[in-house]
């Protein structure tokens, strides 16, 4: 076990001034790109970042225009997990000292496609962080339901209609399926919250073993939101209680935010544009769905 | 140079040269009949006589993943598969070909469900000729060891840094034991020196690998690929020569000839039927027949030169494929054609396709294939693909 | 400023101009994105009071510090306004892009 309480802290003032992930092609207010950007700087020089496909992949390698300031490789999409594997053992049997390995994956990509090898990574508790960055759907292949796509979203494989209020599945519950494994720290964050999610990384960082922190990144072209709202939106999808912040160490869940209202979830919903057309039935729905979910985890997660 | 000889299996054979290749990480999962040689690495790691990590994956695709996660940061890797296994990686051979990862891999050769069968034919390798990795054939255990150890060489030189995977076949070389000499660790060490490479990552150096190209630059990346296969042929003659001279075996490069000075009829085959095809052919010329064997070691790059050479000494060729590509012919043969459709000369043909699920190719019947091409050069026959043999009565 | 600068990248003439397979220098940028904006942020120093919340938060990295003050690297700002929208103190508008 690591002494969390020896970790140096990295703030916006202390941390480095390089940039790692620039002069990418992602789309303007990439929330994203945000997550990225803020891990690899927590994260330092000394990191080899790999990528499947995915959003961040797709814009950091166009050759000749290399994104990513540091080590980093485009893996095979349902192999990321198991290629940031081989670099962090392949590094370790060459004698490498010192460095870290991150896997930054999006949800679909670790969700599904990459789901068995990254369970096969924590199995084998290699040094690896492994981030996935949520924006809930495949975003770059245009926008595609993935199983982190929250109930009634509107997709291009989830249209709504007469028949059909968009996606008829709730969000899979990734970051507890990867605490079951016993990992040695797991943590959900969202880039509206980002010193908490710096902390994550951070601590991530000086895990030794597998880590796993599942952000939650807003997409303004797959979400239908304004640029500049990115960071807000991703906010407000903790404040009306939708996306929570936790962690998991030492065998022991923990809430780490728990208000004692919800902003409005209609609110947040009615922001965007794949939310629109939603009935309030299914608000209600997700509303529902949400309440299970924070009794369950006040219950079980709080600290005593 | 001294005799050290052990008998072990062709898994064994394979696992033992590894071992003296001292790769740095081995990523495998399990499949029949590769699992003797992954059993013995993780004894050989156990034991510390091989200094290597070795990953257990949850998967083929999670093998391949691995071993080219661990390639690019300069490590030298191993894995092994097999039939459905080796499928299951298709994704990764092409992608690890195509990032000039020197992954080195053994293939026990299997056949492919539908219907299920754990035995040999050589279908799961040809299938994936496409791939972009050099394939090797071998013969016997002795044979695989060797190649073990010359695939390292092949496939991290600067001018190939192209994967190599040395298919043996399912049983009949992995699981049969046979007495093999074991090169000495030292002047392994000599003939294979370290893995150094510039096309990796490192804090020296930081570097993007794996991007994506635009049509404006794609081509040339893949001109660049297939040029590299090219360069492997030299590469891989002066490595066997290399091997011959400092351990006294050498295995004639791209292929190998039997008997074929003055044979008027050759089969051409892969793998350990020529050993049989051996064996008949001493029988027959002891009847005078002037019979031959082309042994085609590798599949790719492919013995162009060589096949030519020798379709413009001989009057017929018959090609025997442990393969079928369904709806047209064996994929050895079409390979032999194509080289031999560029001869100014008529060499008549025959495919045999045989062998597959694990059946067994008899003397008797090579012996067969050899008289139905002195047929085909003394009366008009028709060149056809011959299910060799059917136990049944057919349609035709 | 810490951030990569574009290079400029001679196009191959020979094959062999090309690396090895997929692999090139980490952080080579030849193009920039500016042409992308069409609204830039303007910042007024007297308003800002260095929190660097914007430098968080910019997706692209474009904005650094710059001996106690913001700057922001104009060739590859996208023009998002998530720095315009994040600002405590509002020292920031996104004005209309001059052509």
């Amino acid at each position: 076990m690591n002494n969390m309480l020896a970790i140096p802290k990295v703030n916006v003032k202390n941390m480095t001034d390089k940039e790692f992930f620039y002069g990418h092609k992602a789309c303007a207010g990439c929330g994203g790109s945000i997550a990225v950007r803020l891990a690899l700087k927590v994260l330092g020089e000394r990191t080899f970042a790999a990528l499947p496909a995915g959003c961040m992949s797709a814009v950091g390698f166009i050759y000749p225009q290399m994104a990513f300031n540091i080590n980093a490789l485009i893996t095979t999409f349902p192999g990321a997990a198991s290629m940031g594997s081989g670099i962090a053992v392949g590094a370790k049997a060459i004698g490498l000292k010192d460095f870290k390995t991150v896997v930054i994956a999006g949800d679909g990509g670790t969700a599904d496609i990459g789901f068995q090898a990254l369970s096969g990574m924590i199995d084998r508790n290699d040094d690896v962080l492994y981030i996935c960055y949520d924006n809930e759907a495949y975003m770059n292949t245009g926008i595609q339901k993935s199983g982190l796509t929250p109930y009634g979203t509107k997709t291009t494989t989830t249209p709504t209609g007469k028949n059909l209020p968009g996606s008829v599945t709730h969000k899979k519950n990734l970051f507890e399926i990867i605490a079951a494994h016993d990992i040695a720290y797991a943590a959900t964050a969202s880039i509206g919250y980002p010193q908490d999610f710096i902390n994550k990384v951070n601590k991530a960082k000086h895990t030794k073993g597998t880590s796993f922190i599942h952000v939650y990144a807003s997409c303004p072209t797959g979400w239908g939101t304004p640029t500049e709202t990115s960071v807000d939106i991703a906010k407000e999808a903790v404040d009306c209680g939708l996306i929570f912040l936790a962690e998991y160490e030492n065998g022991e869940y923990k809430l780490n935010r728990n208000p004692k209202n919800f902003k409005s979830v209609n609110d947040y919903l009615a922001k965007q544009g794949r939310f629109k057309h939603m009935s309030d039935r299914d608000i209600e729905i997700v509303s529902s769905n949400r309440d299970k979910k924070w009794e369950r985890m006040r219950k079980h997660w709080l600290q005593k | 140079m001294k005799n050290n000889k052990i008998f072990i299996s062709g898994d064994e054979a394979v696992a033992v040269g590894v071992k003296l290749s001292r790769p740095h990480v081995i990523a495998a999962y399990p499949i029949t009949p590769q699992t003797i040689t992954v059993e013995r690495l993780s004894d050989m790691v156990e034991a510390k006589e091989l200094d290597a990590e070795y990953m257990h994956v949850e998967s083929e695709h999670s093998a391949i993943s691995a071993t080219m996660g661990a390639s690019a940061v300069g490590a030298r890797t191993f894995t092994a598969s097999s039939s459905q296994g080796l499928l299951y990686m298709t994704e990764g051979l092409h992608y690890c070909s195509g990032g000039r990862y020197p992954v080195v891999m053994m293939n026990a050769n299997r056949s492919v469900a539908l219907p299920w069968s754990i035995y040999g034919d050589q279908r799961d390798s040809l299938s994936l000729l496409d791939s972009g990795w050099i394939q090797v054939y071998v013969e016997d255990a002795q044979e695989a060891l060797d190649m073990i150890i010359q695939a390292y060489k092949i496939a991290e030189h600067k001018d190939v840094l192209t994967p190599m995977m040395v298919n043996l076949d399912g049983f009949i070389l992995t699981h049969t034991y046979e007495l093999v000499d074991i090169p000495n660790q030292d002047e392994v060490d000599q003939f294979l020196p370290a893995f150094i490479t510039p096309n990796k990552m490192s804090f020296e150096d930081p570097k993007n690998l794996g991007f994506s190209s635009k049509p404006d630059d794609n081509t040339e990346f893949k001109y660049q690929q297939n040029e590299a296969m090219f360069n492997a042929i030299p590469v891989l003659q002066d490595v066997d020569k290399e091997f011959g001279s400092k351990f006294g075996r050498t295995y004639h490069g791209m292929v190998e000839e039997y008997k074929c000075e003055d044979a008027e009829v050759v089969l051409v085959a892969l793998g350990s039927v020529c050993g049989t095809v051996r064996v008949v052919i001493d029988n027959m010329r002891k009847a005078g027949k002037k019979v031959g064997l082309l042994k085609i070691r590798y599949m790719r790059p492919f013995p162009e030169a060589e096949v030519k050479a020798l379709g413009k000494r001989v009057k017929a060729m018959g090609v025997i494929d442990k393969d079928i590509s369904f709806g047209y012919e064996g994929t050895v043969y079409t390979n032999v054609n194509s080289a031999l459709s560029k001869i100014d000369k008529h060499v008549f043909k025959q495919n045999f396709v045989g062998g597959l699920g694990g059946r067994d190719i008899t003397k008797n019947e090579i012996e067969a294939m050899f008289n139905k091409l002195f047929l085909g050069i003394s009366s008009e026959q028709e060149e056809k693909v011959e299910f060799f043999s059917l136990n049944v009565e057919t349609n035709e | 400023m810490n951030q990569p600068k574009k290079q400029e990248f001679k196009t191959p003439k020979h094959i062999d101009d090309y690396p090895t397979g997929p692999q090139y220098t980490a952080g080579f940028l030849p193009e920039t994105n500016a042409g992308w904006r069409t609204v830039r942020p303007l910042v007024d120093h007297e308003a800002c009071v260095f929190c660097l919340r914007c430098y968080m938060l910019c997706p692209d990295g474009t904005i650094f510090k710059d001996n106690g003050k913001i700057n922001i690297d104009m060739d590859y700002c996208k023009g998002c306004g998530v720095c315009a929208f994040e600002c405590p103190k509002d020292a920031i508008t996104m004005i209309k892009e001059e052509l």
